[in-house]
């Protein structure tokens, strides 16, 4: 592709996940190194931005005026060691592929958020969790080694413990664009999960038993009821486990126990009436979702997809938002800090926030990535549709509180956090800025995020 | 850049004196504006304003208000002075918000005077909305909000110099927001009834009056919403739907 050539690619609006303030762009589509390389340098003066899936909630993959390069076409498996477990892939690879090629192998991806449909190269730039961050860290922990294409358009071999690659990890693609990475794997036996389920009646009893026995399971996750008040404010279903093995299946599934088959149900309508998540009906969801789950259940089998991805299951369920799209907010507070959850939790129970979407998790020790979100601590995550009245307000008062108690939110989800919170939220923030200025003085590398908040 | 509530950062004021607009500006700030350009004639009143602004400091955040010296009679030098703007950085919102009233009754005498009201309210405005519509168009984001008026809808004898440069106006936007479409750039036009203003002091006050504030809150509003049209207050859309219908001969008879 020559310079030229980038330059009569269309201009497209493009949004996050979470469908709110869209911008336009010119979208590339590079499909070889070599493209990519010069897509940046016709990047021009707006800059240009990687783009995977389109996951991140908010602004991160944005680049108003500017190039988007969506890098989904760059999705080979350059190689896979069976032996040692690794793989090596390009960026633009999903997750969702990644499986369906290793678990026949007996190998499973080492981290997955709720979704299996992000690239390597957006999990790397978010420095993405799961629900087996108390165990096994977030995404960047188990990336050997990256190629990073910076502004200057050429290539570095990036290894862990450099400041590039703790710059790369959690830095939302300023750095440079990912083309391909060496990640290790997971070993395993079955496709299959085994799964524990619980309730808890409210906070307190949630955190008890997070705090008494998340390290017995690999994975663990609080599906909270944010619309429950009073004595039943925090009440929540626990969900958690591992990998089953093999001797766990029943016979007819030992016959193929790394079958990979996720179903996939209709797609959401593309149009959606305004309000239809209303707080009744989210309200009547939550209480049927609550009483659906048992007390007490152990060692259920349940499918992959089911137990990591079930909104996978259907496509484009961000419609159901309506026009106005939705945000999502998350944040950590570390150990200690329990009162502000408590408070935030009340606060959102009291205001009455139509989120169906809720979860809780129990963070293990924080990651290298200057910007990356975890930290030892409690995470929550809530949806909320953007056309709440005072939403915007409410948040940035949530957000004050998170920066008093040390925590943060996470910035792939995020649409509306203010620069100065940012400061506050990040202490690591200096020295990230500084390496980006040396690195890309020019900034060749930004986008709709990294302009709302002074990146 | 603008939120996922659509407030944005920065913002450039055409008229800097309005009140309108100050009132706009003034709510933006208490959310998410941190740098402001009151564009208007030099004067006490605009470095007034802008003293006013720069005092609504929120937490550790500084406000930055510049001002620029723009005058709408004088469209030769808006691709200059505005152009200077957007080299800066990216502006979120521009908000046209000049305009006069003129004196009906003199103007009709003076037709001079007649011209003045139209160059300002639609030639300048013509000119100063493209001028911004191409630099926002080349950020790919970013919304126009253009004060239009109630008055552009129907005019009226009582002030239909005025009426009809805010209908040219009105129409302009509305023509505007459609090429505009799909760039990125969020066109919208507000029409607000009688608002309690300098500029309506000496006038007897017509029914549905709204203050400052209430526009103000409706561009807000707006902003998230990504409206095309914004009443104030809303249930004129519903008055003038009718009164846009009502035949001449009893339109001409209404005490309006």
């Amino acid at each position: 592709m020559s310079d030229a050539d980038t330059s009569t690619d269309p201009a497209e609006p493009v949004t996050g996940w979470g469908r709110t303030a869209p911008s336009v762009a010119r979208v590339v589509r590079p499909r070889s190194y070599e493209e990519a390389a010069a897509a940046v340098r016709a990047c021009g003066t707006r800059g240009g931005i990687a783009r995977g899936l389109g996951r991140a909630y908010g602004d991160a993959a944005q680049n108003a005026g500017g190039a988007v390069l969506d890098m989904t076409s760059l999705a080979r498996i350059r190689s896979v060691d069976a032996d040692a477990g690794l793989v090596v892939c390009d960026a633009g690879v999903s997750l969702h592929r990644l499986m369906q090629v290793l678990l026949p192998l007996g190998w499973f991806v080492p981290v997955t958020p709720g979704t299996r449909y992000v690239t390597v190269g957006g999990a790397i730039g978010a420095d993405i969790h799961g629900k087996n961050h108390h165990v096994s860290g977030s995404f960047g922990r188990h990336v050997r080694a990256f190629d990073l294409l910076t502004a200057d358009g050429t290539i570095h071999t990036v290894a862990p413990g450099t400041d590039l690659f703790d710059a790369t990890t959690g830095g939302m693609g300023l750095t440079g664009v990912i083309l391909s990475a060496t990640l290790q794997l997971l070993p395993v036996e079955t496709s299959w999960m085994s799964v524990d389920t619980e309730r808890a009646a409210d906070l307190d009893d949630l955190m008890a038993r997070l705090t008494a026995d998340d390290h017995g399971y690999r994975y663990s996750v609080a599906w909270i009821d944010l619309l429950a008040r009073g004595a039943a404010t925090g009440r929540a279903v626990l969900t958690r486990g591992d990998h089953a093995p093999h001797d766990a299946l029943p016979r007819r599934a030992r016959r193929d126990p790394l079958a990979f088959r996720p179903g996939r149900l209709p797609p959401a309508p593309s149009f959606v009436p305004e309000g239809l998540l209303s707080r009744p009906a989210v309200g009547l969801f939550n209480e049927l979702w609550y009483r659906k789950a048992p007390r007490h259940r152990t060692g259920e089998l349940q499918r992959l997809s089911a137990f990591f991805h079930p909104l996978d299951g259907v496509p484009h369920w961000n419609r159901v938002y309506g026009r106005g799209g939705f945000v999502q907010y998350q944040f950590v507070v570390g150990h200690g800090r329990e009162d502000t959850l408590r408070r935030i939790v009340r606060r959102i129970a009291r205001r009455g926030c139509p989120s169906f979407l809720a979860v809780l998790k129990r963070f293990g020790e924080g990651d290298p990535g200057w910007l990356s979100f975890p930290m030892p601590g409690w995470t929550l995550a809530l949806d909320i549709p953007a056309g709440l009245s005072g939403l915007g307000t409410f948040l940035d008062e949530l957000d004050e509180e998170v920066a008093d108690a040390g925590g943060r939110v996470y910035l792939a989800k995020d649409s509306r956090l203010r620069p100065d919170a940012l400061r506050a939220m990040y202490p690591r923030l200096p020295d990230f800025l500084a390496l980006r200025a040396e690195l890309d003085p020019r900034s060749v590398f930004t986008s709709d995020l990294a302009r709302r908040l002074s990146l | 850049m603008k939120d996922a509530f659509g407030a944005p950062q920065s913002l450039l004021v055409l008229g800097g004196t309005s009140e309108i607009a100050l009132a706009t500006a003034r709510r933006l700030i208490a959310r998410r504006t941190r740098t402001v350009w009151l564009a208007g004639r030099p004067s006490p009143e605009l470095d007034a304003a802008a003293v006013s602004l720069r005092e609504l400091r929120t937490g550790q955040d500084e406000v930055t208000v510049h001002t620029v010296p723009f005058d709408a009679l004088d469209p030769a030098a808006h691709e200059e002075t505005l152009g200077k703007v957007f080299a800066e950085g990216d502006v979120d919102m521009v908000l046209l918000a000049f305009g006069v009233l003129g004196d009906q009754g003199r103007d009709e005498a003076a037709p001079l005077d007649a011209v003045r009201v139209a160059q300002t309210n639609y030639t300048g405005a013509v000119s100063a909305g493209l001028t911004c519509a191409n630099a926002l168009r080349a950020q790919g984001h970013g919304a126009l909000v253009v004060l239009s008026s109630v008055a552009a809808e129907r005019t009226r004898r009582a002030n239909f110099i005025y009426g009809s440069s805010k209908a040219g106006l009105d129409a302009f936007a509305q023509g505007l927001g459609d090429a505009l479409h799909g760039s990125g750039v969020h066109v919208m036009i507000v029409r607000p009834g009688f608002v309690r203003t300098r500029m309506t002091a000496r006038l007897a006050e017509a029914p549905m009056a709204t203050t400052p504030e209430a526009v103000a809150h409706a561009i807000e509003q707006g902003l998230w919403r990504r409206s095309e049209t914004v009443w104030v207050p809303g249930r004129l859309r519903l008055v003038m739907a009718a009164v846009r219908h009502l035949p001449r001969p009893l339109f001409r008879r209404l005490p309006l």
